[in-house]
């Protein structure tokens, strides 16, 4: 008991340690791609602005920035910044990047949720499905279906689904989170969600076909075992095998893979809200680099690095931890 | 292709998708730019004859700008893919032959890598090119290469296991040597192989960063500008400028990726028995 405590403890130290290093290392080179850039933050803010300013004023504001010191200085002062939790401030919003940051997860939380509750019961069910039923019918038409599902652009499917249920279909609102002129307090729960199944699903279909061929491959390896074999010569019917023998061999490492998969999530993410106009942290990053908004580019950037990173570390504590095949071989 | 083995059917594949690759980049080349200029008496036509993918809303006809933004996708999404085939192979086998220090670098760069979600990344890096065709290319090549090189580092770490390398580094032989004699030539197969599998990713994140605003500047033909265009008027009820590039998109990623599969199938030999 005492050395597993002991192993958890170094296991959480050592990952730990890898994840600061690791996101110091994102923090440097974003900052280092975004200084690079030709775009002159300073430019596109006074364009933002919508009035003339003055010289005189320009050089206040590129002071206040800093934007003349050596780069090196400048990161410098950033990171500082962020070990203070200060991320700097919005151009675009006029506000702390923190505060937004924090505003557009709680959307895209509820978003990656659904999408990911929702992929992961969609393949592993379908996954069961085809590798109970191999090379029959229902698995070759589910197998086609994945493959073409993993050839298609995101944002064309999230496209179609929007003309299909509603434009054509009317069931769904066509984008945002909320309804359009209710005031954000009145807006209920029901209509929340409401607005939310449309990207939800997109999302979800881009990310299921990875859990469904895997889950496959799994249950196909156990089905085809001895004791699976023994199981059947004791006269287990297939559901039983699937419950007795399949589910506690398959489950785990659908998981893992399942919180390997934030960076897809994120990544689809993006695209989805974009298409739904949904406002969250995927849009909020695609409108900062459209319109230069520097902090919050950076600032989302390591605020994505973090939650992957996030996921991949369960995903190993799981691997590592829960499953008492690895622990043997840890030990 | 029944009576036909798969070799000869994966050769078919080949022949057929080069046909097709070559036929859309000659077209994007050929068709003239007073083929996709617009006309605001034809302005968002259903398709029709005349016009099979119909209109935009300034009258351009959607079958030329599809072809030509699908020239654009073919050579941006091969670019890209080479090069990170490329990178992939450097890194792979600098990853598995090098020292212990080296090999936990190039993981931890992988890592690094891994760690931003790509879309982001390609954001990130096209910002910094200031956007354009050059940002887009760069940010798609640096950031697809990852799983290839780990597949690559284990195949080199795999191969450096087997007897007839020791044997030859017994016999003399220099390491740059068997690099060239009995690294590489096991290589090819699995380089190839990702080199085709990587296009379809390499397409659709083209497609996609465009799609954001990133990619191409919007006069530009490309799938993801038409795409982008299309979301202004999908609750008109203007449902073909959305769904038909998208659909040529799509069976052109399938292609490849029905002759990646292909291929796969017949270089790897644990399944060619399949």
């Amino acid at each position: 008991m005492r050395n597993s405590v002991l192993r958890m403890l170094r296991i959480f130290l050592t990952s730990g340690a890898k994840l600061a290093a690791l996101l110091l290392a994102v923090s440097v080179i974003s900052f280092a791609l975004v200084s690079a850039s030709p775009v002159d933050p300073v430019q596109q803010y006074l364009l933002s602005l919508g009035t003339a300013v003055s010289p005189e004023q320009r050089a206040e504001i590129e002071a206040y920035w800093g934007v003349n010191e050596p780069p090196v200085q400048r990161c410098l002062s950033w990171l500082a910044g962020l070990l203070r939790g200060n991320l700097g401030e919005s151009a675009i919003y006029r506000r702390p990047v923190a505060d937004i940051i924090g505003e557009r997860f709680v959307n895209s939380l509820a978003l990656m949720l659904c999408a990911w509750i929702l992929s992961a019961v969609i393949g592993f069910g379908l996954g069961c499905l085809m590798g109970m039923h191999r090379d029959r019918l229902p698995d070759r038409v589910l197998k086609k279906l994945c493959y073409l599902l993993s050839s298609v652009p995101s944002f064309w499917l999230g496209l179609v689904l929007l003309l299909v249920f509603a434009v054509g279909l009317r069931w769904f609102p066509v984008g945002f989170s909320s309804p359009i002129g209710i005031l954000s307090e009145d807006v209920t729960v029901g209509e929340r969600l409401h607005h939310l199944i449309l990207p939800a699903f997109t999302l979800s279909l881009m990310s299921f076909v990875n859990i469904a061929l895997h889950t496959r491959q799994k249950l196909i390896d156990v089905l085809n075992s001895d004791y699976v074999l023994f199981a059947k010569a004791r006269g287990e019917g297939k559901w039983t095998i699937l419950r007795r023998h399949g589910l506690r061999n398959i489950m785990l490492p659908a998981l893992t893979l399942q919180f390997a998969s934030f960076s897809e999530l994120f990544g689809g993410s993006v695209i989805a809200e974009n298409v739904f106009s949904y406002p969250g942290l995927g849009s909020a990053v695609s409108e900062a680099g459209l319109s230069s908004d520097v902090p919050l580019l950076l600032g989302i950037t390591l605020f994505s690095a973090l939650f992957v990173c996030a996921g991949n570390m369960i995903a190993n504590l799981l691997y590592g931890v829960m499953d008492p095949q690895m622990r043997e071989v840890g030990e | 292709m029944r009576g036909m083995n798969r070799r000869a059917c994966a050769l078919c594949w080949a022949i057929l998708l080069a046909a097709v690759l070559a036929a859309v980049y000659l077209l994007g080349l050929l068709i003239p730019d007073e083929a996709v200029a617009g006309s605001f008496l034809h302005a968002k036509e259903a398709p029709s004859l005349a016009h099979p993918f119909g209109t935009d809303a300034l009258g351009r006809d959607l079958l030329m700008r599809t072809l030509k933004g699908l020239s654009v996708s073919v050579t941006v999404g091969i670019a890209a893919s080479v090069i990170s085939a490329v990178i992939a192979v450097f890194v792979g086998i600098a990853a598995a032959t090098g020292s212990k220090r080296l090999d936990a670098l190039i993981n931890w760069c992988i890592d690094l890598v891994m760690s931003v979600p790509h879309t982001v990344l390609v954001i990130l890096i096209s910002f910094a090119l200031g956007r354009g065709l050059k940002g887009l290319l760069i940010g798609i090549a640096a950031t697809h290469w990852c799983s290839l090189a780990r597949l690559i580092r284990g195949e080199v770490l795999q191969l450096r296991a087997q007897p007839y390398v020791s044997v030859s580094g017994r016999l003399g032989k220099s390491g740059g040597w068997i690099l060239l004699h009995h690294l590489l030539p096991h290589l090819a197969p699995q380089f190839f192989v990702g080199l085709v599998l990587l296009f379809p990713h390499a397409v659709l994140h083209e497609a996609s960063v465009s799609f954001l605003g990133f990619g191409l500047p919007p006069e530009q033909p490309a799938i993801g500008i038409i795409l982008s265009e299309s979301m202004r008027y999908l609750s008109t009820g203007m449902w073909w400028q959305a769904v038909l590039p998208g659909l040529t998109l799509v069976l052109i990623v399938l292609l490849v990726d029905r002759l990646g599969n292909q291929l796969q199938m017949l270089l790897d030999p644990y399944s060619a028995q399949e």
